[in-house]
């Protein structure tokens, strides 16, 4: 089945927020990475100190073909919600025309235009690895929309894992994109 | 499609400020880890080793950069890292460095102040101490960078200038710039100038290490050399032995500071964007720059003819591109992340007391936006 | 001229007569510094003596080898750069009470801790002599000084203790009445590897023996002669009465590695490590 994805664009600004140790950071990271194949300007900022241990956690990418001045993002495109309380912060902005991504196991019941729950958690746990659920969702968004292209994904995800870690994390990046071919759309 | 730049690659403002050191020849690192610095340190005991350098963790800031001197002296390019708690701490043989004319760079990650405050969080609030932290008479070159690439290059450009002029070199930049990640490549060998200390090359009987040359800076031998030498944070003559008569003094105070204004050109570093036609001129610096940059265009797009200064090099201050660059413009704007206004204070110095100087603060740990500053260009 | 063993050779010529008082050790101290030189055959290339801050901090002016008069109380973390970045070196580290223990006493634990391949030679005066006899934190409890004058309500503390327990390889006490002992164990700190440290009870008659009823230099000698005994008889002594002396000669001696052998090993890892 064809999927709808988010047009192309030049610029995109993304929030990946949750909860400190989700591997937020390092989605960003990746993220990033991938973009940097593309030959892209890529700035990655994060939100630094308690939020680290356990607190709201955010890491932020502007992709770009142009330089980049101002380093934060400011009118994010894309933003992925691993956590109730980042999903309950961010949703209002799905109205203005931000993709949402919200993990579904844990802000369930949540309809509406632009707002895509998936089940990034529950996945994981399928999966035997709960910690691999950034990766799900880093899977999902590059199948859904055009921010980095799979493969450069995949590269990236190829060179960051030792042997014993890369197996379970790239089935986590296919199960993202299994989840964009396998939903029905709301919007 | 994947056109691969191989070689960029995604990096820390904090790791870009580590190969900067490295690309430059550093070889001896030693410091005590602080918040938003401590990436250096972790990079350095990796890397250092690897190298056949040598990373050290010190008891305490003040030995850091005791080791980072006696390493210098040693023969190594040296360097330590810290944020302002430590950096307050490292000021007294910082000036032992001015003093005694060892080559050594510190970088200061800014963090907000004062004392622990807010640990975590940004600020720019060091210019000052960076400039007038140690006691007496003396000058130092300070310079800020905005972007990952400018963490590199200007760590490349603080060794160079610090080797070249027998001074401490000061890389004064900040939590956000240290922490963000972008691309960047790391120079082939050659693509950047790297800079080595000019040894002496009379009879080691004839060698004085504070004996300048015509450029203001004298020859600079390393211990276990042919050249045996005596430093001295006292007052000194040209044979580095305590000298107190007030002709010497007179002499040494004033080579220590023409050293670097003679060669201001070359230290102080601006870059300009879109001044030529400008009414509004930004200046600014560090990790504020890039909102300036962003707000002035915005105000372009809105019919406000802006134009940003950006200051690579702190101190020796930038007074004549901030003159001329001032002259035909109706606004000056100073956006920093501090209360004072520790650079709009210089700029006023340099434009004039009747000059009005609009400032935009910020002093809790937020960074500026370019809606901050928007908003004070269209008042 | 220089008289075969004398150590003449390190001593800066026509910067005599010295500013040190008289009956002062320091004088004393460095000839018998000068000589071990000689004998250990020290080039001036390869020497560096460090000092901070005091009167025994001045007697880098007195020496022809590499010199680095540093900054009070940080004469050991000078040092230790220097030491770590070119280990072929003899660094040699001069100190005083106030210099090494009490404003630096951080970085004299840690350097015995990293056992860095320093000599740190600290004349123990008990005050500080250079700003006028101020008490430091080796002057004895009860004892009076210029910012004591009722009496030192703190304790001392023992400086070869502190280094011994700190990890130095070799500690050793010494005063300059028993000059052979000390000059012996002065050379034999130079040739040991690791942190080694001789602490030299010292007269200050200007200062100390003045404000504590000692007004000669012969009476300040005499009393630290009389305080001074061997480790055997000392360690023989009432537990009550041990305050009242100290032991004199080698007190601690032992092979640990290094801090630049240790680093050697880190190299050697990281050399290996394959990831970029």
């Amino acid at each position: 089945m064809t999927t709808p994805r988010m047009s192309k664009k030049s610029r995109y600004e993304i929030i990946l927020a949750g909860a400190g140790g989700q591997g937020l950071i390092l989605s960003a990271i990746i993220l990033s990475e991938a973009a940097i194949r593309e030959g892209k300007n890529v700035v990655q900022t994060q939100s630094y100190g308690i939020a680290a241990r356990g607190g709201l956690s955010e890491a932020e990418v502007i992709i770009d073909t142009e330089e980049i001045l101002f380093q934060q993002v400011r009118n994010p495109d894309i933003i992925l919600a691993m956590t109730e309380g980042a999903f309950a912060k961010f949703r209002s902005l799905a109205r203005t025309g931000t993709l949402i991504f919200y993990d579904e196991t844990l802000a369930a019941g949540q309809h509406g235009d632009n707002l895509l729950g998936l089940p990034f958690t529950r996945s994981a746990r399928d999966l035997g690895h709960g910690a691999s659920a950034n990766l799900i969702a880093l899977g999902a968004i590059a199948a859904r929309t055009e921010v980095v292209h799979m493969e450069n994904l995949i590269a990236v995800v190829t060179r960051t894992f030792s042997v014993q870690a890369l197996q379970t994390n790239m089935k986590a990046v296919l199960m993202g994109e299994d989840l964009i071919s396998g939903q029905v759309f709301r919007n | 499609m994947i056109t691969t730049p191989n070689q960029t690659q995604l990096m820390q403002g904090n790791q870009a400020m580590t190969h900067g050191a490295l690309y430059a020849g550093a070889r001896f690192y030693a410091g005590y880890p602080i918040t938003p610095s401590s990436e250096i340190a972790e990079e350095c005991s990796v890397l250092m080793p690897k190298l056949g350098g040598m990373y050290i963790q010190m008891e305490d800031e003040i030995a850091s950069i005791a080791a980072v001197v006696g390493a210098s002296l040693a023969g190594a390019k040296a360097f330590t890292a810290t944020s302002g708690p430590g950096f307050s701490l490292m000021q007294e043989n910082l000036g032992f460095a001015v003093m005694a004319e060892v080559p050594c760079v510190v970088i200061n990650v800014q963090r907000s102040g004062p004392s622990t405050g807010l640990a975590t969080k940004p600020a720019q609030a060091d210019v000052m101490q960076a400039r007038w932290g140690r006691h007496g008479d003396q000058s130092v070159v300070a310079l800020c960078p905005s972007t990952v690439a400018e963490c590199f290059g200007l760590t490349v450009q603080a060794f160079n200038f610090s080797e070249k002029y027998r001074i401490p070199v000061i890389l004064v930049a900040d939590e956000v710039v240290a922490h963000m990640r972008e691309g960047f490549r790391i120079p082939e060998d050659g693509e950047v100038t790297v800079i080595e200390r000019k040894r002496p090359t009379c009879h080691p009987r004839r060698y004085k290490p504070f004996e300048t040359d015509i450029d203001g800076v004298a020859p600079l031998a390393s211990y276990g050399s042919d050249y045996v030498f005596h430093v001295s944070s006292s007052m000194h003559g040209p044979d580095g032995f305590s000298n107190n008569d007030p002709v010497n003094a007179t002499r040494k105070i004033e080579q220590l500071h023409r050293k670097v204004e003679f060669h201001r050109d070359e230290i102080v570093i601006t870059r300009s964007f879109d001044i030529e036609d400008a009414d509004v001129l930004l200046v600014a610096y560090g990790i504020t720059a890039r909102a300036a940059r962003a707000a002035a265009l915005a105000g372009r797009e809105a019919g406000i003819k802006a134009g940003v200064l950006q200051l690579l090099t702190l101190w020796p201050f930038a007074d004549k591109e901030i003159g001329l660059a001032s002259e035909r413009v109706q606004t000056i704007i100073v956006p920093e992340m501090n209360y004072a206004g520790q650079v709009a204070g210089e700029v006023q110095k340099v434009v004039g007391p009747d000059r009005d100087i609009r400032r935009v603060n910020r002093y809790n740990g937020q960074i500026i936006t370019p809606d901050d500053i928007l908003e004070v260009m269209t008042r | 001229m220089v008289v075969a063993g004398s150590g003449l050779q390190y001593l800066k010529k026509g910067i005599t007569p010295h500013m040190w008082c008289p009956g002062c050790g320091n004088g004393i101290v460095l000839a018998m510094i000068f000589r071990v030189f000689e004998k250990l055959d020290y080039r001036m290339e390869e020497t560096v003596v460090v000092t901070g801050i005091g009167c025994w901090g001045k007697a880098d002016d007195y020496v022809v080898t590499n010199g680095f008069h540093g900054t009070h109380g940080r004469a050991l973390a000078f040092a230790t750069g220097i030491k770590a970045f070119n280990p072929r070196l003899h660094v040699v580290v001069l100190m005083g009470d106030g210099d090494c223990i009490t404003i630096g006493g951080n970085h004299f634990i840690h350097a015995a801790r990293r056992n860095i391949d320093l000599t740190a030679i600290i004349v123990n005066n008990f005050n500080y002599g250079m700003t006028g006899g101020q008490v430091s934190g080796t002057t004895p409890s009860g004892m009076y000084t210029s910012t004591t004058v009722y009496m030192n309500p703190e304790r001392d503390v023992d400086i070869c203790a502190l280094a011994a327990v700190a990890g130095a390889n070799y500690v050793a006490r010494g005063t300059p009445y028993h000059g052979f002992e000390l000059e012996t164990n002065m050379e034999e700190a130079l040739t040991k590897k690791g942190f080694s440290v001789v602490e030299v009870v010292s007269p200050c008659p200007t200062h100390y023996g003045k404000n504590n009823a000692m007004r000669t230099p012969v009476e300040m000698l005499k009393w630290i002669k009389g305080k001074a005994m061997t480790k055997a008889e000392y360690d023989s002594l009432d537990p009550s009465i041990t305050g009242e002396y100290f032991p004199i000669g080698k007190l601690v001696d032992r092979d640990a590695p290094d801090f630049n052998t240790r680093y050697d090993e880190i190299r050697g890892r990281a050399m290996k490590d394959r990831t970029p």
